[in-house]
């Protein structure tokens, strides 16, 4: 494909807010997670959770959206002058070139939750939570489009833990097929009660801080971000740009829960993003790792990732810094990834001590530094979902 | 607008509703040939989930499989063949209420399939684990443009990958206090198979034109047909199938504008194939 620019981009999750903290956080091995303090009867578990989220109400004109994934989304808009960016892009391409295309998984479901444990003696909702606006999957996408005034395409995208990645390859696509000129793409999922006791229903929630591909890894940590970019093709406002080079999607047609035994669907996820960008594994740098500390995921990925990449190539799990923020963990990692082009910086593997016997050369417990060109995002959903996004550093393409 | 003009084709196509149920039967009622059944036909039992998983399965499973799988059949093309676009405004309801029910009572006893079935793609999941389909699919929501979000999208890989492509939209009733707020009625699933070449059985052909504009008008439904499914976001899919279903035989075009987003429309403006 012909490669995309990213003009802007952004991240607010618990290990930092916006692209300086983050990356402060990743260099000194700062980790996001602490015990978790959400809900009425927290489980015991560790928790990626924004700090602030509760004291940030949305603009009044706003207040029919009022719900924690939007105040999210919200916050993570002021960060990085990304807001004033695509206001930009708006003015340059106009409203109706300008394009959404959102990752979430549970959106704005903390809201209805709420809801339930307020009703009414009749069995109806609270007064204050009748709005349809906070009641459907595309509450933050709808949100968004009216904050960014995003007049072309405004969707949804909810494929579990691939949706936001997903959201960048239909952005290119919205791009490539000329119907928008300009596409924000991203990802926010906040903490609710249903991912952290559905998790751990599934027995997949860790009592201890996450440790992706540690021998002893005990299960994920749940976390929460927003995260944005604003993809552009190439000649327009590109110069000294990061890129959207290639994406990669698949399914593993296996089970609900659980990842295909031989990571069918990963290896073609990240051959179909290497193709459609032309590179060889030994032209990548680092993988950013979809890597949730569940048994199953990092045995099966680190598997793939020992027989297709070479040993040069240096790839890690972010997830011990932010926790898995499931829906926007596509976008969340697709801007480490970027920070990684950017910076040098490759993350190791924060809270693991020993890795995985089925962990190749390539996964490294500890922080390296290095010239990054090509850099890959793995993220892997449940129902199978799996999208593999290729980027490349502003002078490599 | 696309950059160069895109021609497309409908190679397949299928609806299940209480009382559109299946495409055949559906086909002479959206003509207003036929009156619609009295009785609400019973859910569907997707031949393709294992004989355990028919009656289990959620309902917005049960009736995206069915439609997704007799919209290959029409078009003649193996379900493990096609990426898959499915598209709904809320998913799965009654797990949505299950969920939160539970989770203001009892969440640490929260069902681990409800759970996994909670996911907004558990409908392309299953149908996907059920073809033994590793091609992508994908999952929208865009609230009631939820079917106009998802045809274009699915026009747009269709278009992109020069294949066909698989457009599932379905929503179902909603249940419990959720309901008077989400206000979702019947059981609908409308399917479509577009892609880039003629298929065996094309309904009809397209060029992709997409409009933009504050002051957009969604073809609508015949009012007949629309009272049929009122209330679920899918039935902005029925101008299309009615259009389909009216054929060619007194007709050389037939303008349909489907909403993407309330500012944005896709116009169909469909021909013999």
């Amino acid at each position: 494909m012909q490669p995309l620019c990213i003009t802007a981009f952004t991240a607010t999750c618990a290990a930092g807010a916006g692209r300086a903290e983050l990356l402060d956080a990743l260099t000194a091995g700062r980790s996001g997670l602490r015990p978790n303090d959400f809900g009425r009867e927290p489980l015991a578990t560790w928790v990626g959770r924004v700090a602030g989220v509760e004291q940030a109400p949305l603009p009044v004109e706003f207040s029919a959206y009022e719900c924690r994934n939007n105040r999210l989304a919200w916050l993570g808009l002021q960060r990085d002058g990304f807001l004033d960016a695509v206001v930009a892009a708006r003015r340059r391409y106009g409203a109706q070139r300008l394009a959404l295309v959102l990752g979430t998984s549970t959106s704005s479901i903390g809201a209805t939750e709420e809801a339930y444990t307020r009703l009414t003696p009749a069995g109806e909702f609270p007064e204050d939570l009748r709005y349809q606006a906070v009641h459907t999957p595309h509450s933050t996408g709808e949100f968004l489009q009216r904050v960014l005034g995003a007049g072309s395409v405004g969707v949804t995208v909810a494929t579990a833990c691939s949706s936001s990645a997903k959201a960048f390859a239909q952005g290119a696509r919205l791009l490539e097929m000329g119907i928008a000129d300009a596409v924000v793409v991203g990802g926010v999922d906040s903490l609710c009660g249903s991912v952290l006791f559905g998790f751990n229903s599934l027995a997949l929630v860790s009592p201890e801080p996450c440790r992706p591909f540690d021998a002893a890894r005990s299960g994920i940590s749940i976390g929460e971000a927003a995260a944005f970019a604003l993809l552009v093709r190439a000649g327009n406002d590109g110069g000294g740009a990061p890129r959207l080079l290639g994406y990669g999607e698949s399914s593993d047609a296996h089970h609900m829960s659980t990842p295909h035994p031989s990571g069918r669907g990963a290896r073609l996820a990240m051959n179909d993003a290497l193709n459609r960008a032309s590179l060889a594994t030994r032209d990548v740098q680092y993988v950013n790792l979809h890597g949730t500390a569940s048994l199953k995921n990092d045995e099966i990925e680190a598997e793939a990732i020992a027989e297709m990449f070479p040993a040069s190539t240096h790839a890690s799990s972010t997830k011990g810094w932010t926790g898995h923020t499931l829906g926007a963990a596509g976008a969340l990692e697709a801007v480490i990834t970027l920070l990684s082009l950017e910076s040098g910086l490759m993350p190791g593997n924060l809270n693991s001590r020993q890795l995985d016997p089925a962990c190749g050369p390539q996964v490294r417990l500890a922080n390296a530094r290095g010239a990054v060109r090509h850099a890959m995002s793995n993220s892997f959903g449940f129902g199978g979902s799996n999208c593999v996004l290729l980027f490349a550093g502003a002078e490599a393409a | 607008m696309p950059t160069k003009p895109v021609r497309l084709y409908v190679n397949g196509v299928a609806l299940w509703s209480e009382r559109l149920p299946g495409w055949d039967s559906a086909r002479a009622i959206l003509r207003g040939e036929v009156a619609p059944p009295a009785d609400a036909a019973p859910r569907p039992a997707p031949q393709l989930l294992p004989p355990t998983e028919r009656r289990r399965a959620p309902d917005t499973v049960a009736i995206a499989l069915e439609a997704a799988a007799a919209a290959c059949r029409y078009a003649e093309l193996p379900p493990a063949s096609l990426p898959c676009v499915f598209s709904s405004m809320h998913g799965d309801l009654a797990i949505t209420d299950y969920m939160c029910a539970t989770m203001a009572s009892t969440p640490a006893l929260v069902s681990p399939t409800r759970f996994h079935n909670s996911v907004h793609n558990a409908a392309a999941g299953y149908w996907t684990i059920a073809a033994d389909c590793t091609r992508p699919y994908t999952a929208l929501s865009a609230g009631e443009h939820s079917f106009g979000a998802g045809l274009l999208e699915a026009c747009v890989q269709a278009a992109s990958g020069g294949e066909n492509v698989l457009l599932v939209a379905y929503d179902i009733d909603a249940r419990g206090p959720l309901a008077p707020v989400a206000r979702s009625k019947h059981l609908l699933a409308a399917a479509l198979v577009i892609g880039t070449e003629r298929g065996p059985r094309a309904l009809a052909q397209f060029d992709l034109e997409v409009v933009g504009g504050d002051a957009l008008i969604a073809t609508p439904a015949r009012a007949a047909n629309a009272a049929l499914v009122a209330g679920n976001s899918t039935e902005s899919s029925l101008p299309v199938l009615e259009a389909l279903a009216l054929g060619w035989p007194s007709a050389d075009t037939r303008d349909v504008l489907v909403l993407a987003t309330p500012a944005l429309g896709v116009h169909l403006r469909l021909r013999p194939p």
